[in-house]
């Protein structure tokens, strides 16, 4: 692989036209990342999914190189309809259109200069692959005091010609004091078999408001890798929602760092997984600072051969006094080979906090499906009807109205 | 100094240490020193043989080192592996040869070991250092059919039953700590509860570390035959040194069909001084396996000593309908450090555990829970409920939770909850409007906090164990 990786490098350096500077930081994060290599489960985050190992059974050997040089045609009818919206498209991992028709353009901006900074603080070599090998990013910048009046949608489009391909995307995200910003990433996937490694980094100043919804729902057998990074100031509010059903493998970890004061972070997730299908969330919410919040509930659905995996993290350094930290993942396995794992952690240093998690898996409630089949309903209805209730749990979790509705209609839960 | 010393004893009163002559064997670990240890213990080959191929797999061991609580390098090869009493080189025949001052020690302990002195029932094998000095109510033991002795004894006088279990739940391939004590262990209990008996009294084991220097690995099997049933408590202490000593045994349970063990243990190692200074390691490998069906294995901790306590009493539940059960309070005070849970392996059918776990810490002290609960795909019907609550006094203490969940199969269910929080004003309020100052408060709050642990202790011991969880916190309020 290491040849590989550094004959592909250098078709990089030849085509994108980067730095000296770039291109010498670039070149730290490719030595680390060979040093290192995919992750494995002998790495305590990767414990119950081994990421080398399933990109070498489902993929085999991947190629790092892209030739962004020529745009892709969009096309139109993967735009969601009936919610109006500004867009971001990525097809094959380029960038190929962004646009915000719908808000003040002198509130936004779109800085695309390279600014790597060459301290990694991360453990984590897929961070240190998607610096070395990103082609271009950017960093969105919402002023002070303006919020965007419709959601942001991400589409992360791959076209059938793409194979045995990795692609590293990253976008950078300032919110500025008082400002807020609704986020909602599709995958829309038509390729086969590549590996897509994608970094958010968010930054929220004081007062401002994050929602990022994150839509996998999309069959296919790709092997996905994302990051979220997000820094949080005073009384600042952040929401992710992630659903996670199409891909063939998909980790989605989520790193929040609670540094001011009433801050606020709300993590919800659901898992509808079928066939061999293995799919996981990390989170890991680190409360610095007193009086934080956090609210972490992710649900699973799992049949067939699926596995989910939710390995949650609370941290409470010792300053932070009056932490509030909840966190519950429950877990309905449909068929005898499906499976789940968790690991519900807590880390505590301070001793006026109120920490709980919960974790509860089984399979359906037979009373329940009685109680309901005694009602007049068939087997097959009671079934859904309780895997409706259970999840509907989580969509209501959803704060903004217009994107429940969308979810909901998604995944065909009914109120 | 003498007031000194006497000062010191108020805070660990076992911290004494007998003033014995020793018979040590040479320091360091060597193919010698195994070989020297099996000879003093006139052990057959095979023992030999089996001691040697764990030296020979330690040497591809690495010590593992994943856990929460660091420590400083052991230098494996600056211990001695076997000290005993210098007058226990040729073993007394009964309680009347025993070295005077070891009796006197164990009567400061508050075991009696003369005959006359044992009216509380509750038959005890007592280990000093490296060799078990005594075991009491053999005689009525006996005539049940029940073994209970030494494992050096049991080695020479049951060979087909230690030959038979021995190494079967803790296999000498298993970890860094557990094959070290495979390879030198030097003593310990053996106990076989023959089929449909009732064991009539407590079991008990005593154990002391007094020689400076050493390690102690003692081993300890347990064989419930079907449908018998068996209650055994452990109890521990040692001297107070500035040095940290390691102690790492190995304790093995095997239930057959419809057989019961209840094993009980009082941790209460030297935990090293205000400062963190000395303590013992106590980097132990406890497991039961649940061979037959309908069996139950139930693990019973209380915590208190130790400078780190490193240990998952687990179950391996292999037989349908087994039950395996897991109580523990660990407390952590001053610079004590703990990183202990349980493990429930469920591979037969209807398989039921349960884990209820309560973490103390205070000062500058650290607690881990974690715990493994892994359902595999042939366990159908299996149930586990697990609750670990946390209690922390102060903010340099840490309270960490790391369970491990895994569910491979549709059938079955896994509830797990835990809690952090301190005691809350109104408690303490309400206690001390009563009258209560408030250690006492404290002390009444947590007794209460540990109540379902402590009820599941043998009277004898609940009451020690209540006393100590006070002791352990004194001076942690306020």
């Amino acid at each position: 692989m290491e040849n590989q990786l550094k004959n592909d490098f250098k078709k990089i350096v030849k085509t994108s036209g980067f730095s000296k500077k770039d291109i010498d930081i670039k070149k730290i994060y490719l030595n680390e990342f060979i040093k290192k290599g995919f992750p494995n489960k002998k790495l305590e985050n990767w414990k119950f999914s081994d990421i080398n190992q399933i990109i070498k059974k489902n993929i085999g050997d991947l190629d790092f190189y892209n030739d962004y040089s020529f745009p892709n045609k969009i096309d139109s009818s993967i735009f969601v309809n009936g919610l109006e919206h500004n867009k971001i498209v990525f097809i094959n991992g380029r960038i190929e259109k962004i646009e915000f028709n719908y808000e003040d353009e002198n509130k936004i901006e779109i800085l695309d200069q390279m600014e790597l900074k060459d301290k990694n603080n991360f453990e984590n070599s897929l961070i240190d692959l998607n610096n070395a090998f990103t082609n271009k990013y950017y960093k969105i910048v919402v002023k002070e005091d303006y919020g965007l009046k419709k959601p942001l949608i991400i589409y992360h489009t791959t076209k059938e010609n793409l194979h045995l391909k990795n692609i590293n995307l990253r976008l950078d995200f300032l919110l500025k004091k008082n400002s807020s910003l609704r986020l909602i990433d599709i995958s829309n996937d038509l390729s086969e078999k590549n590996f897509i490694n994608t970094i958010y980094n968010f930054e929220l100043n004081q007062d401002s408001i994050l929602k990022n919804y994150k839509i996998d729902q999309k069959t296919n057998s790709n092997i996905k890798y994302s990051f979220n990074n997000i820094d949080q100031d005073i009384n600042s509010v952040s929401e992710t929602f992630v659903l996670s059903c199409g891909s063939n493998f998909i980790k989605n970890e989520i790193n929040c760092n609670l540094n001011g004061k009433y801050s606020s972070a709300f993590i919800n997730g659901i898992f509808s997984l079928n066939e061999k299908r293995h799919h996981e969330i990390r989170t890991s919410i680190n409360h610095l600072i007193d009086n934080t919040k956090s609210y972490q509930l992710v649900k699973s659905v799992l049949d067939n051969d699926s596995k989910s995996v939710y390995q949650g993290k609370i941290f409470v350094n010792s300053d932070a006094q009056k932490t509030d930290g909840y966190q519950l993942s429950k877990a309905i396995l449909l068929s005898e080979n499906a499976e789940f794992n968790a690991k519900p952690e807590l880390e505590i240093y301070a001793d006026d906090v109120k920490c709980s998690h919960g974790s509860a898996s089984g399979s359906l409630n037979q009373d329940s499906i009685f109680y309901l089949m005694s009602r007049g309903l068939n087997y097959k209805q009671a079934k859904e009807l309780l895997i409706n209730g259970f999840l509907l749990d989580v969509v209501e979790k959803i704060t903004d109205s217009q994107i429940r509705n969308l979810i909901k209609n998604l995944i065909g839960v009914k109120e | 100094m003498r007031e000194k010393e006497l000062e010191k004893l108020k805070d660990y009163k076992y911290g004494f240490s007998t003033d014995i002559e020793s018979f040590k064997a040479p320091k360091g670990l060597s193919e010698e020193v195994i070989k020297f240890i099996s000879k003093i213990k006139r052990e057959p080959q095979w023992l030999l043989e089996w001691r040697m191929k764990a030296f020979e797999r330690l040497k591809v061991l690495k010590e593992p080192n994943w856990q929460k609580p660091k420590y400083p390098k052991i230098d494996y090869q600056d211990l001695y592996y076997y000290s005993a009493p210098k007058s226990f080189k040729d073993k007394p025949k009964n309680l009347d040869e025993l070295d005077p001052k070891l009796l006197e020690t164990y009567k400061k302990l508050g075991i009696p070991l003369q005959e006359q002195k044992r009216l509380n029932n509750i038959a005890v094998d007592a280990v000093f250092d490296s060799v078990s000095v005594a075991t009491t109510f053999k005689e009525k033991l006996t005539e049940k059919g029940i073994i209970f002795c030494s494992i050096s004894e049991a080695v020479q006088k049951h060979p087909e039953l230690v030959k038979k279990y021995l190494g079967t739940v803790i296999p000498l391939t298993d970890h860094f700590f557990a094959t070290l004590n495979s390879a030198v262990f030097t003593d310990g209990s053996f106990v076989y509860i023959p089929p449909n008996v009732k064991c009539p009294m407590e079991l008990s084991t005593y154990f002391r570390i007094n020689a400076s220097d050493t390690g102690q690995f003692e081993r300890t099997l347990i064989i419930a035959d079907k449908g018998s049933y068996v209650s055994y408590l452990e109890g521990c202490t040692a001297p107070m040194r500035d040095e940290n000593q390691l102690h790492a045994a190995n304790v093995e349970l095997i239930a057959l069909d419809d057989a019961e063990i209840k094993y009980s243990t009082v941790q209460n190692w030297y935990p090293g001084d205000k400062d963190g200074k000395g303590g013992i390691y106590n980097f132990v490998t406890k497991r039961g396996l649940c061979k037959g069906n309908n069996s139950k294995i139930s693990w019973t901790q209380v915590e208190t000593g130790s400078a780190i306590t490193w240990k998952y009493p687990s179950c391996i539940l292999k037989g349908d309908n087994s039950i395996g059960e897991f109580y523990s309070i660990a407390i952590t005070n001053n610079h004590q450090k703990a990183d202990t849970g349980t493990k429930m392996i469920h591979l037969g059918k209807n398989t039921k555990s349960k884990i209820i776990s309560k973490g103390i810490s205070a000062g500058f002290s650290d607690m881990t829970y974690r715990g493994l609960v892994d359902i595999s795909p042939k366990a159908l019907n299996s149930n586990n409920y697990t609750q670990c609550d946390s209690l922390l006094m102060g903010n340099k203490c840490g309270a960490h939770t790391v369970p491990y969940i895994k569910n491979k199969n549709s059938e079955s269910n896994i509830a797990h909850e835990a809690t952090t929080s301190k005691i809350s004003e109104e408690q303490l309020h309400y206690c001390q409007q009563r009258g209560l100052n408030s250690e006492e408060a404290v002390g009444l709050i947590v007794n209460g906090f540990c109540k379902e642990v402590l009820q599941q202790l043998p009277m004898e011991f609940a009451v020690e164990a209540q006393k100590l969880v006070g002791i352990s916190l004194e001076g942690s309020v306020g």
